[in-house]
């Protein structure tokens, strides 16, 4: 009878993971699709707990409370304590814990197997379990440290070639011991040359590509979660794995073409090492023209129409709730105020709504990229705060550049544009910017929180 | 091979389930406006949580004796307690900014 009823249990969680991950990919939708999978989570995690399993019930109860319990408490506390501009190491950083969770579970059962009969079938699901589970855990926390600014990136010559040969080792000792299973160190030479190989895959990864590296590895975590399913017969961890990996890997590569990128660019980190050359060969200079903060001010406080384009300074800088009180001053001396938000602007797709938002901006100002592109003509002042390649006019007239093809915000329709940037570097993409030097655009030059603090004083006092 | 076509057809109702799965969650989420990138990866991270039941039931069948394997378990519990509710409290929170919508 419990075991029927674990079944159903399992059942109905399959089906809220479905249902609240298409929940998930509508706005509207969204929130309550969290829920649901949540709700459904619960349910198979308190059947797994409380039901019986083939006809035995588990022990050990004081230990999985106090496990459940003391991740939690854990759990809810720092997701809650996060601030918005960290939500991308967080979801890193339980991605890793995902990792780690199904590669000890891979441990502990392989110093079981000697009682199964089966046993070159459960060694190999074991082994996969343990190698995805490690690269995941150690990748996700390269990924989260990176994010951090903890971790700087690191590569030497040669990396790739090393990494190639470490995960045809670990795949190779994976192979051996699935077919030789009694020699049982070979599970912790295992461990820890996948543990190696998922710290130097994500090393030479620079920051700005960690969402997509973050995507990859979490789609890798369920493919772990799902070789559980497959030691356990159990349908519940087979689905949420199979279907996160699943969904996971066309999300890495719906961001990767957001960011117009290729997702073996990415992996390989060719990207840093073309830029070098694209830039030097690209470099036309030029003269730019820097603005001071009171004229910048000035130009801001007397435009009628004002359309303010958030970038990576921005959310690196937090200053989204400076940013809302610009627009608050300028609305106020009668300045029509909009935002125009690329796709990927920001540490993350979507990460520059969920910014602003935070800081109270009101969701009609927020113009996507293409009702954005219409209005700037009736545009007076463009306000770029830390955005580069997304406003970028390469992208549409320089077939030779990298980010070629790349849709970008087409600023320089506007009547005038003000560029804050901490430096004259290139962007992400390592490219230079055309941009900068036209005619009608002016530098303004600062960390975007402190320049806007100061803006904002400028056009009040003005 | 024998051997290899006799696990294929005694693990079937497995295999189907991971191709119908693997369909699933490309369908599931192929129009995705890029705005839900970060939160989807998110909710997508907490669902991968279920393996907290693989440790739930690595905890609750080791021998009460064994502490190597209770305390693996014991981590992998709150590992995996903490990938799933970090989780779905992280994407709450994040799609609660997205509450006030224009449509």
């Amino acid at each position: 009878m419990g075991g029927h009823i674990l079944t159903i249990c399992y059942l109905i969680a399959s089906v809220t993971f479905i249902v609240g991950l298409k929940m998930l990919s509508h706005p509207a939708t969204a929130r309550r699709g969290n829920l649901i999978a949540a709700a459904g989570m619960a349910i198979a995690i308190f059947g797994t707990i409380f039901l019986p399993r083939n006809g035995v019930y588990l022990h050990n109860y004081e230990w999985i409370f106090g496990g459940l319990l003391i991740g939690a408490i854990i759990g809810t506390i720092v997701a809650k304590k996060v601030k918005m501009t960290a939500m991308p190491e967080m979801v890193s950083m339980f991605n890793g814990m995902g990792g780690a969770c199904a590669a000890l579970i891979s441990l502990v059962e392989f110093g079981h197997i000697h009682e199964e009969t089966n046993i070159s079938h459960t060694v190999l699901i074991i082994v996969l379990g343990l190698i995805i589970g490690s690269v995941s855990f150690a990748g996700s926390m390269v990924a989260w440290g990176k994010l951090n600014g903890k971790v700087k990136d690191f590569n030497f010559p040669g990396q790739n070639i090393l990494n190639l040969i470490l995960l045809f080792v670990t795949l190779g000792m994976g192979a051996w011991l699935v077919f030789h299973p009694h020699l049982t160190f070979l599970i912790y030479i295992i461990l820890c040359t996948s543990l190696l190989y998922g710290v130097l895959f994500v090393m030479p990864i620079g920051g700005a590509d960690m969402p997509v590296v973050i995507s990859l590895l979490n789609s890798f975590t369920g493919v772990a979660a799902a070789c559980g399913g497959f030691l356990y017969d159990n349908k519940v961890m087979l689905t949420g794995g199979i279907l996160v990996g699943a969904a996971g890997t066309l999300l890495t590569i719906l961001m990767c073409k957001a960011m117009n990128r290729s997702l073996k660019h990415v992996l390989i980190g060719s990207f840093g090492g073309n830029a070098a050359s694209s830039s030097s060969s690209g470099s036309e200079g030029g003269a730019y023209k820097e603005i001071s903060l009171s004229d910048a001010a000035m130009v801001l406080s007397y435009a009628n129409k004002v359309m303010i384009v958030p970038g990576y300074g921005l959310a690196v800088a937090q200053a989204q709730h400076v940013c809302h009180e610009l627009e608050k001053a300028l609305v106020e001396k009668g300045v029509e105020v909009k935002y125009a938000i690329h796709p990927v602007a920001g540490r993350m797709p979507g990460h520059m709504n969920v910014l602003l938002a935070e800081a109270d901006v009101s969701y009609d100002k927020l113009l996507e990229m293409e009702a954005a592109n219409d209005e700037f003509k009736t545009t007076d002042v463009v306000l770029v705060l830390g955005a580069n390649d997304v406003v970028n006019p390469a992208a549409k007239n320089d077939p030779a550049s990298p980010i070629y093809g790349m849709p970008i915000l087409e600023v320089e329709l506007a009547k005038n544009v003000i560029v804050n940037k901490r430096s004259m570097k290139p962007g992400y993409a390592g490219i230079e910017n055309a941009l900068f030097f036209q005619p009608k655009t002016s530098m303004l030059f600062g960390d975007a929180k402190k320049v806007l603090q100061d803006l904002v004083t400028e056009v009040k006092a003005s | 091979m024998e051997e290899a076509l006799s696990w294929i057809s005694s693990n079937q109702e497995t295999i189907y389930i991971v191709i119908l799965m693997i369909f699933v969650g490309i369908e599931v989420i192929g129009r995705v406006p890029s705005v839900l990138h970060t939160p989807l990866m998110s909710g997508a991270n907490a669902i991968h949580g279920v393996v907290i039941i693989g440790a739930i039931i690595v905890m609750g069948n080791a021998d009460p004796g064994n502490y190597p394997a209770l305390i693996l378990g014991f981590l992998a519990v709150v590992l995996g307690t903490l990938n799933v509710v970090g989780g779905f409290v992280v994407t709450d929170r994040m799609l609660e900014m997205f509450k006030v919508k224009k449509k």
